[in-house]
C-alpha cells in the first residue's frame, strides 16, 4: 500500500467515492468518502464487520457496480464512463474474481471450469489453453482432478479451482469476496497462503476481503471499513 | 468459434440435467411423433386418395357448366348436385385442348340407374314362356319340348315350395293368410292345371304370373350410378380401368360396363356374395367367425335364407344338389332345405372346405348371377326434369378400377356409352324440340303448365276437352318416319359415329394433363382459354370435383395441423414457463459468468442454445421414432376395414411412406417452437448482473 509515495501509477484508484442504495423510499449510503490506491503486486486486505461496505468496495474495485459518485480507475480506465459491455471486456481481460461460495459452473468439469474465462476470451489456441489450465491446476494441486464435477470436490478443493479459474487468464488484478468464509480455518489459510504464492511468483495484485483476523494477517496492508467509510490503513503484522 | 464450444458444452450438459429438461423434452418428442407419423399417413392418403379419384374418374381437373346450381361432385355428395348441360361438347373440347398442358378431355355425365328386377318365379316363367313362344312359332324340336317340359317341372316345384311356405305361414298366423293365393296355389299344384297347360299355355303362363309369381316378395330394385363417357378416351385415359368379365363396348357401339363391384354385390346370389364376404374377411382381415357377430350374422343368413336355392333348382338340379350335400355332409337327410341348411351353418374349422365345394359342386347348378355379359338391362332413370326415362341397355361386361375394387365409392360407378347417356338424360337437342313441336301440334296438343293444370282442364272455361275428337292414331305417320332406336332388342346398340359424341350435351368433362404438377397453372389458362372462346365454364381439380369425398383429406389435414398447432402452442407456453424456472434458479450462475467476463449476448445466445439442443435431441428423437412407426406401418401396412378406408387408401392396404416434409416440418416447428419459448426468459436472464452472483447463499 503506497498510498502516498509515488514509485509508479496505482492499479486501482478510488477518489471521494460514494456509494448509495435506495431500498424503498430510503436512500441507504454503502460507501461515503472513500478514496483508496491500489499499486500492482499489493496483497490487500479490506476488513471489518458486515455491512460495513467491503462487497460494495469490491463490487465497484470489481467493476460489476458503479459508484454513484466519484472516481474509479481500473487499470487506467474510468469506470462509470464504460458501457456494460466495455466493463465486461474490462473484467474479462484485467480482473479475477474468487466468491465466497466458490461459483463453479456445476455442468462442467474442474478443466472445463478453469477454462472458461479462456474460452471467452478466445486468444489461446486449444492446445496452448490445455497447458495454461493443466500448468494451473498443477499450482493449485488438482491435477489429478481435472476431470471432477465440482461436487465430488471438498469445499478447499473446489475453492482452488476458483482460485485457478481467477488466474488462469493472467489478470493483472484479483478481488476475493470473504474467499475463507464458507471453509474451515485450516483450509482457509491454504488459500490465502495460494493466493499469496501467486501474488509472489506472478506479481499479480490481490485484493479480499475478510472479517477473519488470522486470514486478514496474511496481507501486506489492511483496509479497515466501518459503516461505509475508511476507518484506517495500516501495514499487516506478517507483511 | 471457442464461446460456440463452451455454449454448446454446457447445453449438452444441462441437457438431461434437470427432470425439467426431460418433462419439455418428453413433450417436444410426442409432439413431433405425431406430426411426422400424422403428417406421412396423411399424406399417404393423401397421395393414395388422389391416385383413386384422378385414375378413376375424375382426371386431373373436370371443367362445367357454371350455370350450375351446385357444384360438381363425382363421388356423391349427400344430394345429386343439380349441375347445368353444356348444349354442346364440340365447342368445348377444342378451346380446352388449346391449352398446352392438356392432353385429353373426355366428355361425362353422371346419372342413377334404376332397373326393376322380377324375381325368381318371374324369371323362370320368362323362360318357360320364350320356351313357349318358340313352339307356338313352329319349332317342334325335341330340344325346346324337352326344355318345356323341364321348366314346367321346375316351376310345380316352385308352386310346390311356395306352398310349403303358406302352410308354416298357416301354423303361425291364421289371419295373415290370403285366402285368395291360397285357392290360386291349390289350382296351381292341382295335377289337372298342368295336364291342362299344353292346350291353353299363354293363358296358364298368365294366371301363374299374375297371380303366383306375385305371392314371392323377392323382386329387387337396384340402383347404381352410371357416367356416360366417350368409352374408348375414357379406357385410354384411366389407365386405371380394367375389363373383368365380357368385353369392352366395342367402339361406336351403345352399351354399358357395369361395375365390378355392383355386379357383385347386387347381381350376384345373395347367398354365394355372402360367402365370399365371409371368406374375405377369414382370409385377408384375419377375422374369425367366433369373434366377429357380422359373419355369424351372414352365416345365419345363409342358413335361413335358403329359398333363394330352392326356387332356383330344378328337380333335376335339385337331385344333384341334395346327392353331393349328403354325402358332403356324410348324412341320410332327405330334405333339401335342412341338408342347406346345415351345409351353410358353417364355422371356422369347416368354412373353407364348405366355401371350395360350393363353388365346385353347388354353384354350375344354380344361375351364380341374375345377368351376363352379353344381357340386356332395362334401366330407367330420371331426367333433368324429372321425366321418367328407360332404356335398354347392352351390358357388354364388367369392369373395376384396380385398387379400388372393393371401394362402394368409386367402384359403385359404371360406365354407359354417351349417346344412350343423353337419351336416358333427356337433353333435347333443337332438332328434337322442333320436332316434338311438330308432333304437339300436328296432334292438336295443347302444352298445360302442372300449376294451372287442373284450372286449364277443369275449370270454367276448360277450352282443351272440347277440341278433341275421337280419332284412331296413325303413329308412323305422326312419327314422320324419323327412324327412333326401338327399345330393347338388338336396336338398342344402335352404331353411332364419333361426331355424334362430339356434337352434343354433357355435363362434365374431365381434363387429363401432360404434366400434373403445373395443375394450378393450367387450371388458370383453362379459364382463360374458355372465357376467350365465349364459354361459361367452371374449371375445378379433381379434389374439388370429388365433392365431400375429395375435401375429406383436406378437413383432416386442417384437423392435424391444428391439433400440432395445439399442441406446440401448449408446449410453448410450458417450455416458456420452464425455461423461465430454470433460468430463474441459475442466477447465481449466470451472474458468476458475467462476473468473469460473459457479455450478454453469451447469456442470451446460452439460453436459446440450450433450449434449441434440448429441442432438437428430443425432436429427433421423437423423429426417429415416427419414422420408424411409419416404417412398421409402410411394410406391414394399414389394412382398409371399410369402404370408405378402401377409397382412402385406393386399395386393401395403406403402405405409409415417410414424408419428408413431415420430417422438415417437425424440425422447422421445433427450432421456432423452442426459439419462441426460450426468447423471453433469455431475455430476462441477460438482466442477470454479476453483483448477483457476489450475494451469499444466505
Amino acid at each position: 500500500m503506497n498510498n502516498v509515495s509515488a514509485a509508479g501509477s496505482p492499479i486501482v484508484s478510488i477518489v471521494n467515492v460514494r456509494k448509495e442504495y435506495i431500498l424503498g423510499k430510503a436512500v441507504v449510503p454503502a460507501l461515503q468518502d472513500v478514496s483508496l490506491a491500489v499499486m500492482p503486486g499489493d496483497f490487500i486486505s479490506i476488513a471489518g464487520p458486515s455491512g460495513s461496505g467491503k462487497t460494495t468496495l469490491l463490487n465497484l474495485i470489481g467493476c460489476v457496480d458503479t459508484a454513484t459518485s466519484g472516481q474509479v480507475l481500473v487499470d487506467g480506465r474510468d469506470t462509470l464512463h464504460l458501457s456494460d459491455r466495455q466493463l465486461t471486456d474490462l473484467r474479462l481481460h484485467t480482473l479475477g474474481f474468487i466468491f465466497q461460495s466458490f461459483n463453479l459452473v456445476a455442468v462442467l468439469s474442474v478443466f472445463q471450469n478453469v477454462e472458461f474465462p479462456l474460452l471467452l476470451q478466445n486468444k489461446l489456441t486449444p492446445a496452448q489453453r490445455k497447458t495454461r489450465v493443466e500448468e494451473l491446476l498443477e499450482k493449485v494441486g488438482l491435477s489429478s482432478h481435472a476431470k471432477h464435477r465440482p461436487s465430488e470436490l471438498s469445499g478447499g478443493q473446489r475453492q482452488r479451482v476458483a482460485v485457478a479459474r481467477a488466474l488462469v487468464t493472467r489478470p493483472k488484478i484479483v478481488l476475493a469476496d470473504e474467499p475463507t468464509a464458507n471453509l474451515d480455518s485450516k483450509t482457509g489459510e491454504n488459500i490465502i497462503d495460494l493466493m499469496k504464492e501467486m501474488n509472489r511468483a506472478e506479481k499479480t495484485t490481490f485484493i479480499f476481503s475478510t472479517h477473519d483476523a488470522k486470514v486478514m494477517a496474511h496481507a501486506n496492508t489492511i483496509v479497515r471499513l466501518a459503516d461505509g467509510r475508511i476507518t484506517g490503513l495500516e501495514a499487516a503484522t506478517r507483511a | 468459434m471457442s464461446e460456440a464450444v463452451l455454449l454448446a458444452r454446457i447445453a449438452l450438459r444441462n441437457l438431461f440435467g434437470s427432470f425439467l429438461n426431460l418433462v419439455i423434452g418428453g413433450i417436444i418428442l410426442v409432439g413431433t411423433l405425431l406430426f411426422v407419423v400424422g403428417g406421412s399417413l396423411l399424406g399417404s392418403i393423401d397421395a393414395a386418395m388422389s391416385r383413386s379419384i384422378i385414375g378413376s374418374i375424375a382426371g386431373h381437373a373436370q371443367v362445367y357448366s357454371a350455370k350450375s346450381k351446385d357444384e360438381l361432385a363425382l363421388f356423391g355428395d349427400w344430394v345429386v348436385p343439380d349441375i347445368a348441360p353444356i348444349p354442346d361438347f364440340s365447342k368445348v373440347k377444342p378451346a380446352l385442348l388449346s391449352v398446352d398442358n392438356v392432353k385429353t378431355v373426355i366428355p361425362m355425365g353422371t346419372n342413377g340407374a334404376t332397373v326393376t328386377y322380377g324375381n325368381t318365379v318371374d324369371l323362370t316363367l320368362e323362360k318357360l314362356r320364350h320356351a313357349v313362344d318358340a313352339r307356338l312359332k313352329g319349332d317342334r324340336s325335341s330340344a325346346t319340348n324337352a326344355r318345356i317340359e323341364s321348366l314346367k317341372t321346375h316351376v310345380r316345384h316352385i308352386v310346390g315350395v311356395i306352398q310349403g311356405d303358406y302352410k308354416k305361414l298357416a301354423v303361425l298366423a291364421t289371419a295373415a293368410i290370403d285366402p285368395d293365393a291360397v285357392a290360386a296355389l291349390e289350382k296351381a299344384a292341382s295335377p289337372a292345371f298342368w295336364s291342362g297347360f299344353d292346350r291353353d299355355p299363354l293363358g296358364h303362363l298368365e294366371f301363374l304370373e299374375n297371380k303366383i309369381a306375385s305371392l314371392v316378395p323377392d323382386a329387387d330394385m337396384i340402383f347404381f350410378s352410371f357416367v356416360g363417357t366417350d368409352l374408348d378416351a375414357f379406357r385410354k385415359s384411366f389407365d386405371r380401368m380394367e375389363v373383368v368379365d365380357g368385353q369392352m363396348v366395342p367402339p361406336g357401339r351403345r352399351g354399358l360396363l357395369l361395375s365390378k363391384y355392383v355386379y357383385e354385390n347386387q347381381f350376384k346370389l345373395k347367398t354365394a356374395h355372402r360367402l365370399d364376404k365371409i371368406n374375405e374377411a377369414l382370409h385377408d382381415e384375419g377375422k374369425t367367425i367366433a369373434k366377429d357377430p357380422d359373419l355369424r350374422l351372414m352365416i345365419k343368413q345363409n342358413r335361413t335364407q335358403i329359398r333363394e336355392f330352392l326356387l332356383q333348382l330344378d328337380p333335376l338340379s335339385l337331385s344333384r344338389a341334395v346327392a353331393a350335400l349328403q354325402a358332403f355332409l356324410k348324412t341320410p337327410e332327405a330334405d333339401p332345405a335342412k341338408l342347406f341348411a346345415s351345409f351353410f351353418d358353417t364355422d371356422d374349422s369347416n368354412f373353407a372346405a364348405r366355401y371350395r365345394f360350393f363353388y365346385d359342386r353347388i354353384a354350375p347348378l344354380v344361375e351364380l348371377y341374375r345377368l351376363r355379359p352379353g344381357d340386356y338391362l332395362p334401366i330407367k332413370a330420371f331426367t333433368k326434369n324429372g321425366f321418367l326415362q328407360s332404356a335398354n341397355v347392352k351390358v357388354y361386361g364388367t369392369f373395376q378400377f384396380k385398387g379400388l375394387e372393393k371401394s362402394g365409392l368409386a367402384g359403385a360407378m359404371s360406365l354407359m356409352d354417351l349417346m344412350t347417356f343423353r337419351d336416358l338424360y333427356g337433353y333435347l337437342t333443337p332438332e328434337k324440340l322442333a320436332e316434338s313441336k311438330r308432333l304437339q301440334d300436328s296432334a292438336g296438343a295443347k302444352f298445360v303448365d302442372r300449376d294451372k293444370a287442373e284450372a286449364e282442364l277443369f275449370g270454367g272455361g276448360a277450352t282443351v276437352v272440347s277440341r278433341a275428337t275421337e280419332k284412331a292414331i296413325d303413329e308412323r305417320a305422326q312419327l314422320g318416319g324419323v327412324r327412333y332406336g326401338k327399345t330393347g332388342g338388338a336396336g338398342a346398340d344402335l352404331a353411332y359415329s364419333p361426331e355424334q359424341i362430339e356434337q352434343g350435351v354433357v355435363l362434365n368433362a374431365a381434363i387429363i394433363l401432360k404434366d400434373p404438377s403445373k395443375l394450378d397453372r393450367t387450371m388458370k389458362d383453362i379459364d382463360a382459354a374458355a372465357k376467350k372462346a365465349g364459354l361459361d365454364l367452371r374449371v375445378v381439380s379433381w379434389q374439388k370435383a370429388s365433392g365431400n369425398i375429395g375435401q375429406f383429406v383436406f378437413v383432416t389435414k386442417v384437423a392435424l395441423y391444428f391439433a400440432v398447432f395445439i399442441i406446440f402452442i401448449v408446449a410453448l407456453v410450458i417450455i416458456n414457463n420452464a425455461v423461465m424456472m430454470a433460468t430463474l434458479q441459475r442466477v447465481r450462475e449466470i451472474g458468476t459468468m458475467r462476473a468473469i467476463g460473459a457479455q450478454r449476448t453469451f447469456v442470451l445466445a446460452l439460453v436459446l442454445v440450450e433450449t434449441l439442443f434440448l429441442g432438437l435431441t428430443f425432436g429427433t428423437a421423437g423423429t426417429v421414432l415416427g419414422s420408424l412407426i411409419v416404417k412398421a406401418l409402410g411394410r406391414r401396412g394399414i389394412p382398409a376395414v371399410n369402404e370408405f378406408l378402401y377409397f382412402f387408401f385406393s386399395g386393401p392396404r395403406l403402405h405409409v411412406e415417410l414424408g419428408l416434409g413431415s420430417v422438415v416440418g417437425a424440425f422447422l416447428i421445433i427450432c421456432v417452437t423452442a426459439s419462441l419459448s426460450a426468447l423471453y426468459p433469455a431475455v430476462v436472464a441477460t438482466r442477470v448482473t454479476p453483483v448477483q452472483a457476489m450475494q451469499t447463499e444466505d
